[in-house]
């Protein structure tokens, strides 16, 4: 276990240091990845500028939200890079030399990138994720908080679970990966606002099969008091975080099936 | 100027780039999905206030449709062919052909709206027409407003190519890492209503959001189609469109002679 640890950050420090190779490029991209997400959070704002509330919720509240799921995924993006590039590992046949290692394959296929140029992503979420937590109406305990963190590491998790599934996908089709970013940047589309907002069919798609549900909304259900809270038992909103990583555990066995059924290309 | 020969460019790039079927259909299922989304977040807003609004909601959520069907034509990126043309060096080749180099890119940049957005176009419009249940569905225009949609919609194409070919004579210098250009997607994203449609964007702002070259893109042939402007006022819009078109292609133009005279070619 230590010994996989040390490997895996052995290959961050390798792919960290290739993707600083041209310093001036990189401060470049990860501005204009910040740009792109600041500028999206201009719409949010706008709409409250003109609706005053998206139905009771202030805009604080869902700036909680839209920070919490963006630091997830940025954390994600960054951190499950691999699986989200491993179709072309798989096109090319260099996936043969994955399997003749005698390590496990998440372990490599997660070290093959580590994306660093998602921080641009990650600090955006962060501000808007601090300016919320500053402007509530509610002062946090550090047990509240200490939920915010595990609900953020959960989606984290969740999300790297999607991106799994879609390496999976590309041992079968190589043509159909984007299908996945319905789940992935929509997943991120829908779950930057509170997801009782949607009819009741979407929101079940989004709490029952990809339980995104449980790594904002329930959890900020008993921080921010709202009186659907009370409808759960009390304990729901604070195990829910699990749910990420046990989503995570079902992809990952549906990806050793997958490595299980992989033909390479022979190329 | 010889039109056959640029015809031709777009004709091949276009047969091309129709052959990727199945990212389309995959392009799909994404766009209908952020359609969805954005329409019942707007409809959630709408049902919070009670107050007057510059666009009806069924004229946003159509606003939104019309935005997801024609995302292929929206700027966003350069001809990633003619960055890898100039990243081997290749690019020494095209300066070779007895053609003006502007008018070659702008033809591919033609075809490379036009092919992903007839792809994508033609589902998408179909279901958000006939498909959906009504309160999420894109209603049918009078002729009128289909009439002048088109006409925004040809002006919103050049607009896109110009703003496209930018991208691709940039790619001259940002290779080196320079160039603000890099945040031009997220630019064009936002203030061509791709985000949000642009008339819920606070009233003071409207100005100043329709004097910029990016409402030509998205906004104005959404707001046409789904009636939120008057058939009428499309000589002006369209005016607006040509009017930048013509901007950013003679700055494009003298971008590209400034760059070609310092391109050194590296052999190989």
């Amino acid at each position: 276990m230590k010994d996989s640890l040390t490997l895996y950050l052995r290959y961050v420090s390798v792919s960290m240091r290739s993707q600083m190779q041209y310093p001036a490029s990189f401060v470049m991209m990860v501005v204009g990845n910040l740009v792109v997400n600041a500028v999206e959070f201009l719409g949010v704002w706008a709409l409250f500028a003109r609706f005053g509330s998206l139905r009771d919720w202030s805009l604080p509240e869902v700036a909680l939200f839209y920070g919490m799921v963006h630091v997830a995924f940025a954390v994600s993006e960054a951190a499950a890079r691999g699986f989200d590039i491993l179709h072309r590992q798989v096109k090319s046949g260099e996936f043969d030399r994955i399997l003749l290692r005698p390590r496990s394959t998440v372990l490599q296929v997660m070290g093959l990138e580590f994306q660093l140029l998602r921080v641009g992503r990650l600090s955006q979420g962060l501000v808007v994720l601090l300016w919320a937590l500053t402007n509530l109406d509610v002062a946090l305990t550090p047990i509240q908080i200490l939920l915010i963190l595990a609900a953020i590491a959960g989606g984290a998790l969740l999300f790297s679970g999607l991106f799994v599934l879609q390496a999976t996908m590309s041992f079968w089709s190589l043509e159909t990966l984007e299908l996945m970013n319905v789940l992935t940047y929509g997943g991120v589309e829908t779950a930057q606002v509170p997801v009782s907002i949607y009819r009741s069919w979407f929101q079940n798609l989004f709490t029952w099969f990809v339980p995104l549900a449980s790594i904002n909304y329930l959890p900020l259900m008993a921080i921010l008091d709202r009186p659907e809270a009370h409808t759960l038992p009390v304990w729901v909103p604070w195990l829910s975080p699990l749910a990420g990583p046990v989503f995570l555990l079902v992809c990952l066995q549906v990806w050793n099936f997958g490595v299980r059924h992989y033909h390479s290309t022979g190329s | 100027m010889n039109t056959k020969v640029y015809r031709a460019i777009i004709r091949l790039r276009f047969l091309l780039l129709v052959q990727y079927r199945a990212a389309a259909l995959a392009g799909i299922s994404t766009q209908f999905m952020f359609g969805f989304v954005k329409v019942m977040v707007l409809e959630a807003f709408y049902l919070s206030s009670t107050t007057a609004q510059p666009m009806s909601l069924q004229q946003a959520i159509g606003y939104v449709w019309l935005g997801q069907a024609m995302l292929g034509m929206l700027p966003w990126n350069g001809d990633a062919d003619i960055q890898a043309l100039i990243r081997s060096g290749n690019v020494a080749y095209e300066l070779c052909r007895p053609l003006d180099l502007y008018n070659q890119w702008y033809a591919r940049a033609i075809a490379l709206r036009v092919a992903p957005t007839l792809l994508r176009a033609v589902p998408l419009f179909l279901i958000s027409l006939f498909v959906l249940p009504s309160r999420y569905s894109l209603s049918v225009p009078t002729l009128s407003s289909l009439a002048v949609w088109i006409l925004a919609t040809i002006g919103a194409l050049l607009l896109g190519c110009a703003i496209t070919n930018l991208m691709n004579i940039s790619m001259l210098w940002t290779i080196s890492g320079e160039g603000i250009i890099r945040l031009l997607p997220a630019v064009v994203t936002v203030f061509s209503g791709m985000t949000i449609p642009l008339p819920l964007f606070p009233n003071w702002s409207h100005k100043i959001l329709e004097l910029l070259p990016f409402a030509g893109l998205v906004d104005t042939p959404a707001r046409f189609f789904t009636g939120q402007l008057d058939p009428n006022q499309i000589w002006l819009f369209l005016a607006r469109q040509l009017i930048w078109t013509a901007i950013l292609i003679i700055w494009g133009r003298w971008l590209l002679a400034r760059g070609l005279r310092r391109v050194v070619v590296q052999g190989g």
